[in-house]
């Protein structure tokens, strides 16, 4: 992975050398072409020649000039590539949506293969019947389609100490926003019936490792989803098909996937992935547990370290923030590190614990720029900075860094992962 | 409608729906006071059926940190030193030490004030059932749930013995002297208090213009954009 990355800026240094000449008129208009361009003047092939037929692709996949738009992974980060995690491609995305093969990855034992006409949920503990479902009772229960970003816990926690990998993909790709279609866990508890002593839930995965966390009985009322569909069609394997949970404004964790038993209970099960693992050791030795919801977050996700600016004059900054405490009300961004801000121009749709999308036109005469974005929540939450961050909780929690990122702009448009003060 | 035919209309529809869910028991139940004041009132689906006892035992294999969930079963740390060589070592080497990357499972006490703390199973774990619990639902990676109940409770005791939790090599784990073993971490968690001790994060208006007189660069990705090695890199585990 780092080749990739140190390989690309020479690639855009030859792109702005040629583009720079053009662009130094700033706002004005470009100048007068010196001669015909061919892609004008002649008539190229896609233009004569006949396409691909409608039955070349039953199921269509991106242009192969997209082919540069993958999940990437972090070799180093795990010892093994079936317990470990990829990262989405922020920098190459736009909207609030989430392509279903870019959603980043985290599995703990690989993909399991499922047929669904073999998957089972069950559903026991403190509840007045023992359920069992197939797929096909879950699909003839009222459905609901909700968008909700999925943000693992870890999402910049390589970044605690200091800046670290040279692109948002690395730094805040393991998040991703889908719609997911399914039926709220209410509903199928309400089959069961709760005894009155029921406080938390039990979900477990039917992988290899058995993915279990608790849940406490509040939340699953509320909006947790039991999730068959994503973004219109079946969820993808790596995504947990044929039934995943989805636990709205709550770490990617808890969303556990190949969802296959629900156990109901009085008090929480301590599991690994709730001990050992998802919690946030502070710096006096003691640790945060249950710390569920992910906080107020944003990045820059262009211009970024992967995406540098190419033009002098106009230019769109782009970016992602969210919430799982409900919906994006503000984000600001300055250009000059915190010194001066402006409100960025939120746009498409603003959804409870969904990425929502950010903008700001601005022109570019080449000076260097520290840029940050500070997402404000409707809790009236402030995207704190890493340095308010570690102030409270050290260098040593691993979750939950949603720190203000900072990205330095040179002036010849290559943009690293930088820290300031 | 007229409010006068509601109540009809909604007694057809439940005996429809009774109907529907003949193999289920009668619908009896009485909802728990959280679900009546979160869960609409309706009818029941009539989806599902009941689970057999034998479905129920072959899935429910969770153990709660009071025991709950723990099988007749037992095992000493000599038994488990013979499985975990055989079994574990490869990845979390002899004495838990680690190969590579693979998780360290033991050692690392006192260190989690430190600027590098070491959190292990002696270090950092609350509690003894997670570690039965996460062995006999995954371990060994990529052989999961192929360990027998003895098998888990001797691999457990070993991994007490590894920690200096327990001394003596004899010392036998059993479902019935279980939850009378502590962890050294046991009390060293609690529940998430961000919103008290961050609430200075809920401020009502950020600065907007001239919030600072100057800016530095203090640390670059580009510096440390050399591929880390592997003791001093973040772990994903």
């Amino acid at each position: 992975m780092t080749s990739d990355i140190k390989q690309s800026p020479l690639s855009r240094r030859r792109f702005l050398g040629a583009a720079g000449a053009a662009g130094l008129a700033g706002a004005a208009l470009p100048a007068r072409a010196q001669t015909p361009d061919p892609l004008i003047t002649d008539v190229q092939d896609w233009h004569r020649m006949l396409g691909e037929g409608v039955d070349a692709h039953p199921y269509g996949s991106p242009s192969k000039f997209e082919k540069h738009v993958v999940r990437r992974d972090v070799a180093w980060l795990t010892a093994s590539p079936v317990s470990s995690v990829n990262f989405t491609p922020l920098h190459e995305l736009d909207g609030i949506i989430t392509p279903s093969g870019l959603c980043f990855e985290r599995h703990h034992a690989g993909i399991a293969e499922i047929d669904p006409a073999r998957h089972r949920l069950m559903i026991h503990g403190l509840v007045d019947k023992p359920l069992v479902f197939t797929m096909e009772d879950i699909r003839r229960m009222p459905r609901e389609n909700h968008v909700h970003f999925l943000e693992c816990a870890a999402n910049s926690g390589m970044e605690w100490r200091g800046a670290q990998l040279n692109g948002c993909q690395f730094t805040h790709g393991m998040v991703h926003n889908v719609m997911y279609t399914g039926v709220k866990l209410k509903h199928l508890l309400a089959e069961a019936g709760l005894k009155p002593n029921a406080k938390w839930l039990m979900l477990e995965g039917a992988d290899a490792s058995g993915m279990n966390r608790s849940l406490p009985v509040e939340k699953a009322l509320d909006d947790v989803l039991i999730a068959f569909a994503m973004n219109g069609e079946a969820l993808r394997p790596e995504q947990g098909y044929p039934l995943r949970a989805v636990i709205p404004g709550w770490e990617g964790n808890l969303w556990v996937k190949w969802l296959r038993r629900i156990e109901v209970g009085d008090m929480p099960w301590q599991a690994r992935e709730e001990t050992s693992k998802y919690t946030d050791l502070l710096a006096d030795g003691r640790s945060r547990r249950f710390t569920f919801i992910m906080d107020a977050k944003s990045v820059v996700t262009n211009p970024s370290p992967q995406a540098p600016l190419k033009h002098k004059g106009r230019n769109v900054l782009s970016g992602i923030a969210w919430s799982g405490r409900g919906t994006i009300s503000r984000v600001d961004v300055t250009l000059d590190g915190g010194k001066n801000w402006r409100h960025a121009r939120i746009d498409g749709p603003v959804l409870e614990k969904s990425l929502t999308r950010f903008y700001v036109d601005f022109d570019w005469a080449g000076e260097e720029l520290l840029i940050q974005s500070r997402a404000m929540d409707s809790t009236g939450y402030v995207q704190p900075t890493k340095d308010e961050l570690r102030k409270v909780r050290g260098v040593n929690s691993i979750y939950h860094n949603n720190g203000i990122q900072t990205w330095h702009v040179r002036s010849n448009g290559e943009t690293e992962n930088v820290e300031i003060a | 409608m007229s409010k006068s035919l509601k109540p009809l209309l909604l007694a057809g529809a439940a005996a429809v729906l009774v109907l529907g869910a003949a193999p289920l028991i009668a619908q009896t139940t009485k909802p728990a006071p959280a679900q009546r004041a979160a869960a609409p009132a309706h009818a029941s689906l009539g989806l599902g059926r009941l689970a057999l006892p034998e479905e129920i035992k072959a899935w429910d294999i969770d153990v709660r940190p009071d025991g709950q969930g723990l099988p007749p079963g037992k095992g000493t740390v000599k038994r488990g030193d013979e499985i975990f060589q055989e079994q574990c070592a490869a990845c979390h080497g002899e004495f838990g030490q680690g190969n590579g990357r693979w998780p360290v499972l033991a050692g690392g006490q006192g260190t989690l004030k430190a600027d590098r703390p070491e959190k292990t199973i002696g270090s950092f774990w609350p509690y003894l059932s997670t570690v039965y619990d996460y062995i006999n639902r995954a371990m060994p990676f990529g052989n999961a749930q192929s360990l027998s109940p003895d098998d888990v409770y001797a691999l457990t005791a070993y991994l007490l013995y590894l920690n200096d939790i327990v001394k003596d090599e004899d010392f036998e784990l059993s479902r019935e002297n279980f939850t009378a073993v502590k962890l050294p971490n046991g009390d060293a968690f609690y529940d998430d208090d961000r919103e008290t001790a961050e609430k200075s994060f809920w401020r009502k208006e950020p600065c907007m213009t001239n919030c600072k007189a100057e800016v530095k660069i203090t640390g670059r990705a580009a510096i440390l954009d050399v591929t880390p090695d592997s003791k001093s890199a973040p772990k994903v585990d």
